[in-house]
């Protein structure tokens, strides 16, 4: 069973409907990129998916092991506190899922590797207000990867940052998905990296969309319009 | 120096405005981090204006003042937090309304029953003189209360404040989070009413935060060094308005100001 799957999911967002009757079969190990134009509903779609918001009609469903709360969400740089005091350490730990009051030995544990994996130790004690933009996104993946064990949920990840952080950033998700073995949704402007790194792409317009192999979406016409040149420079 | 502190307290009123004031700023000041930085600083304001109306209110049909206090702003900080969160009204404006409406509600209800007399003017910038046995009792029993809530909580407190849509998504009971910043914040308020006044008590929300941001850079030495800066410049301001024959509240602001100007000259050379 898939890890998510929408039925007929439709979203409004202030009362109007931006996602209309989707299909979708979110399956474990898969790399997903959603594209499309602002305002076709994507991060109403990433809402939906995180639960916060729930369907006017159709249903969001999660299986094989996965709960709702069990997301490892990297939301959109905008909507993160640029000014806010807190630690390296203590952003990625608040990912760590827990009752109790207090940081376990466990969380500890699970928050170093994280901190690890994204090679961010060294900077543990920082502030985060005082990273650089692709620091700032190493350290909330890895506050994401101490919520989840199987699911990483990507909101425009590499925007606003340069080409060459960029490029890295991508370089870790993919690792993350190949080696980690981490299911990725990703919701991206960067159409290029989207048909590079993802095995489907959902394209999500005003009614019409489409949901299919990256190889498929060149051929469609909605890719050829959408991706344009891009697509096969 | 040691001389001049036990003379002043061997006033009991004295004691009590040092007892019930080091835990309003205590609790005031940890709240105050996370208030500050939900952009909610002017929660704390419109909620002691919704205690000034209570309290007018109370004392007019001769009821016990916390009591009926209490419960009223409790109420008004979760009609707050729902206005602001719905955004039906703007936030500010939301508190903007509430806090003068209750303000001119308790006004006329003062000079309908006392007539506009010292009374006023003790609700407003406090009084000292203000508390009973009682009132020392209920504080400190409800400041323990919150500083234990605080701690419990602590982590998802930051949580919350830090990313509310990341902590809602990983099951971080953000609602009830934030209704328990707003219950914690009304019982301050209320309790710190007394000595401070209705016009001055969220100062005590807002400068410790401020002035622990000029220096601090992660989240727990910002709340701890506000915890420190708060009681400090409670215990400094109340010893010179003793001194100075300065109203208590208005000076521990003061105080409050020094400290910021400090801090914020010491963030300066830091860089």
């Amino acid at each position: 069973m898939a890890l998510i799957t929408c039925e007929k999911a439709v979203f409004a967002y202030e009362g109007r409907v931006v996602v209309d009757a989707l299909d979708l079969a979110v399956e474990r190990g898969e790399y997903l990129c959603i594209v499309g134009e602002n305002g076709s509903g994507k991060s109403t779609l990433v809402k939906g998916l995180l639960g916060l918001i729930s369907p006017v009609s159709g249903r969001v469903r999660y299986g094989d092991g996965l709960r709702r709360t069990e997301i490892g969400y990297l939301p959109q740089r905008t909507d993160v506190q640029n000014d806010f005091p807190a630690s390296v350490w203590e952003v990625v730990s608040s990912g760590c899922r827990g009752r109790g009051p207090f940081l376990t030995r466990a969380m500890r544990q699970t928050a170093m590797e994280n901190m690890a994996l994204m090679d961010i130790t060294g900077i543990r004690d920082q502030s985060f207000m005082r990273l650089s933009g692709g620091q700032q996104q190493r350290a909330l993946l890895a506050r994401a990867l101490c919520a989840t064990r199987s699911l990483l949920l990507l909101d425009e990840p590499v925007a606003g940052l340069d080409p060459v952080v960029t490029r890295e950033l991508y370089e870790v998700i993919a690792m993350l998905h190949r080696k980690r073995g981490l299911t990725v949704v990703m919701i991206s402007h960067d159409i290029g990296a989207a048909l590079g790194y993802a095995d489907r792409i959902l394209h999500m317009a005003h009614g019409a969309t489409f949901l299919g192999t990256p190889e498929a979406y060149r051929q469609s016409p909605l890719g050829m319009a959408f991706a344009g040149g891009e697509a096969h420079a | 120096m040691l001389e001049m502190l036990s003379t002043m307290f061997s006033y009991q009123f004295m004691v009590r405005a040092l007892i019930v004031g080091v835990l309003v700023s205590l609790c005031a000041a940890l709240l105050g981090v996370s208030l500050v930085l939900k952009r909610y600083s002017m929660i704390g304001d419109g909620l002691s204006h919704v205690g000034f109306g209570a309290l007018a209110v109370a004392t007019a049909l001769g009821m016990a003042p916390m009591a009926v206090t209490i419960p009223v702003v409790v109420a008004a900080a979760f009609l707050l937090l729902r206005l602001s969160s719905t955004g039906r009204l703007k936030g500010d404006a939301a508190i903007a309304m509430i806090s003068t409406g209750a303000l001119a509600v308790g006004v006329i209800v003062l000079s309908l029953s006392t007539g506009m007399t010292s009374d006023v003017n003790n609700y407003l910038f406090g009084s000292m003189l203000a508390m009973s046995e009682g009132d020392v009792s209920l504080s400190v029993v409800l400041g323990a209360v919150v500083l234990t809530l605080f701690v419990l909580f602590y982590r998802r407190i930051f949580a919350v404040t830090f990313d509310e849509t990341f902590a809602r998504a990983t099951g971080g009971h953000a609602e009830a989070c934030n209704m328990l910043l707003a219950l914690l914040t009304a019982v301050t308020i209320v309790l710190g009413m007394r000595v401070m006044g209705t016009m001055l008590i969220s100062s005590l929300i807002i400068f410790p935060a401020l002035t622990a941001m000029r220096v601090c850079r992660s989240f727990k030495s910002v709340t701890l060094c506000a915890a420190v800066v708060s009681v400090i410049c409670f215990f400094v301001g109340l010893c010179a308005s003793y001194l100075l024959s300065t109203a208590a509240g208005a000076t521990v602001v003061v105080a409050n100001i020094l400290a910021f100007v400090i801090f914020a000259a010491a963030g300066r050379l830091r860089g």
